[in-house]
């Protein structure tokens, strides 16, 4: 599903790279967490993904199509297949519940039939059924995630990019959200998560890609070794 | 379904920068009344030229009973002076610069003057014995007058060669200044309105960035993004230009035709149909404006 092949990704030459020589294949329907400190290149891998950067070296094939190699006009296609969540939640906030769900669909010109089975269907899957006409204030941090992880999912995309997902979430919160993406990956969706929450990882037992100034260090089945890439 | 989705993010864009909307129609506006301006000005010049090109020529005046000039010392033009004249005028020497020659007798320079000033109180003011004979020559080429002129300066019995094109030419020259005063004027505020459309376009994307940064993550295309943007900015630039295309036209009726076509008998001035073709050449020019500083600014500050 994802495959990059010896990627090196450089924002400026003087510099070291953000990542270099990355070589790693997720298939269809694993679930891959990506650990490592703080600029370590986490989000730098995410964003190749999405094709927001392009490798400065190497090749990055995202669902059967290499990345670098796409004409710009085709890439609103490519993330229509990735659902992405980020930290901060990302959230409309003069949207309630559905209708930021539902954007997600209008702007990619879905019918309004679609949506209004789409939209209360991925609630569910989420938790949230009963408060499609909450607006964002009105939520907790939690629920607010379970919002745009429904935003991102509800096109059914055959990956799921989470850039430290429960990062603004207290433990038992967390857990909860990490609760929602396992069940979204046991659909058959990609999951790629860039985390350095030791406690989801060691929990988790799933594939671990450690990254350190760019670099994989360390690619296996699991939990987070924190004495390792604590900075 | 998507239609309505843009319309509505459009009007929210519209309503969140009101007031650089506002400036941004009053700059479309301002500009696009210069180019009007020049526009309209330069339809009058050619309006003016078509007419009287045809029918201005160089005159050769012949000797009125009591003229003071040199060459009508013996007093009126004769009978022989005026066949010498229209001899040389046909000569191998004039011929290749004439076009045509017709002699205007006292009766009908009489009758084009009672119907130029008909209505005015020049009306009736001059007997028709008054009135001067001329050869009306049209030339070849308008720029030859100095040859006629020349030819004709010691000949007895011609008082004065007068090249008409040569006051209407004083004419077009100063409502050609007026063209350029007004297209200068015009390529200013159009910068202006340029470079104001591209910041407002820009802080309404700033403004929405939340939005179009989601639309990009879940894949909405570039130009189902970027088309609310342009489309604003294509809104308020026809709403200036239609107000410059109605103030063109008030200013149009009131001012040229109320004012100064009761100043200009027998001259044919720009009407409200000159300004009803302009104005749609005036929205046309301020939505392909906006259009392309929106877009040129979209696609500067929203990447992909």
């Amino acid at each position: 599903m994802i495959t990059f092949d010896k990627v090196t990704k450089s924002y400026d030459h003087r510099t070291a790279p953000a990542l270099a020589d990355l070589s790693f294949t997720a298939e269809a329907g694993e679930f891959v967490f990506l650990v490592g400190a703080s600029g370590s290149g986490k989000s730098t891998v995410i964003r190749l993904v999405l094709r927001e950067e392009v490798p400065t070296r190497g090749r990055i094939t995202v669902a059967g199509t290499q990345t670098a190699r796409m004409p710009s006009w085709k890439v609103p296609h490519l993330r229509r297949g990735i659902g992405t969540v980020f930290q901060d939640f990302r959230l409309l906030p003069n949207k309630n519940v559905f209708d930021n769900v539902a954007f997600a669909l209008h702007v990619i010109g879905k019918s309004r039939a679609a949506i209004s089975t789409l939209v209360p269907d991925v609630l569910e899957t989420v938790g949230l059924d009963g408060k499609q006409k909450r607006y964002p204030h009105e939520l907790s941090g939690g629920e607010q995630q379970r919002v745009a992880i429904a935003r991102a999912v509800v096109n059914k995309p055959g990956i799921l990019l989470a850039d430290e997902p429960t990062g603004n979430l207290d433990p038992a919160t967390s857990q909860d959200i990490m609760d929602v993406i396992k069940r979204i990956n046991s659909f058959g969706t990609t999951v790629l998560m860039a985390t350095h929450d030791s406690s989801i990882v060691n929990s988790m037992n799933r594939r671990v890609i450690e990254l350190r100034s760019g670099e994989m260090v360390r690619d296996e089945v699991g939990g987070y070794r924190p004495e390792v890439t604590q900075p | 379904m998507k239609t309505s989705f843009i319309l509505s993010e459009v009007l929210t864009g519209l309503r969140r920068n009101l007031s650089m909307i506002i400036s941004v129609v009053l700059v479309t506006f301002v500009s696009l009344l210069f180019i009007g301006s020049a526009v309209l000005l330069q339809m009058q010049i050619s309006g003016m030229k078509d007419y009287w090109y045809d029918r201005v020529q160089v005159a050769v005046f012949l000797c009125p009973p009591d003229s003071e000039a040199p060459t009508c010392a013996e007093g009126e033009v004769t009978q022989e002076q005026k066949d010498a004249i229209e001899a040389a005028l046909s000569s191998p020497d004039l011929e290749d610069y004439v076009e045509e020659v017709h002699f205007e007798d006292k009766a009908t320079a009489h009758r084009l003057f009672e119907e130029q000033f008909e209505g005015t109180s020049l009306e009736g003011t001059v007997p028709e014995d008054q009135m001067q004979e001329s050869f009306r020559i049209q030339l070849a080429d308008a720029e030859q007058y100095g040859i006629i002129s020349e030819y004709f300066s010691a000949t007895p019995g011609v008082e004065e060669v007068v090249d008409q094109n040569r006051l209407l030419d004083q004419l077009f020259r100063i409502l050609n200044v007026a063209t350029a005063v007004a297209v200068g004027i015009a390529a200013i505020m159009t910068l202006c309105a340029v470079l104001l459309i591209a910041t407002t376009i820009r802080l309404s994307a700033f403004t929405r960035r939340r939005e179009t940064g989601i639309m990009r993550l879940v894949g909405a295309s570039n130009l189902f993004i970027q088309l609310p943007f342009i489309l604003e900015g294509i809104i308020a630039a026809a709403v200036g230009s239609l107000l410059a295309g109605g103030v063109l036209g008030v200013g149009v009726h009131f001012g040229v035709s109320g004012w100064l076509q009761s100043r200009l008998a027998g001259v044919s001035l720009v009407n409200l149909s000159d300004v009803a073709l302009v104005t749609p050449l005036l929205v046309l020019v301020g939505v392909v404006m906006a259009g392309v500083s929106s877009w040129l600014t979209l696609r500067r500050y929203m990447k992909v």
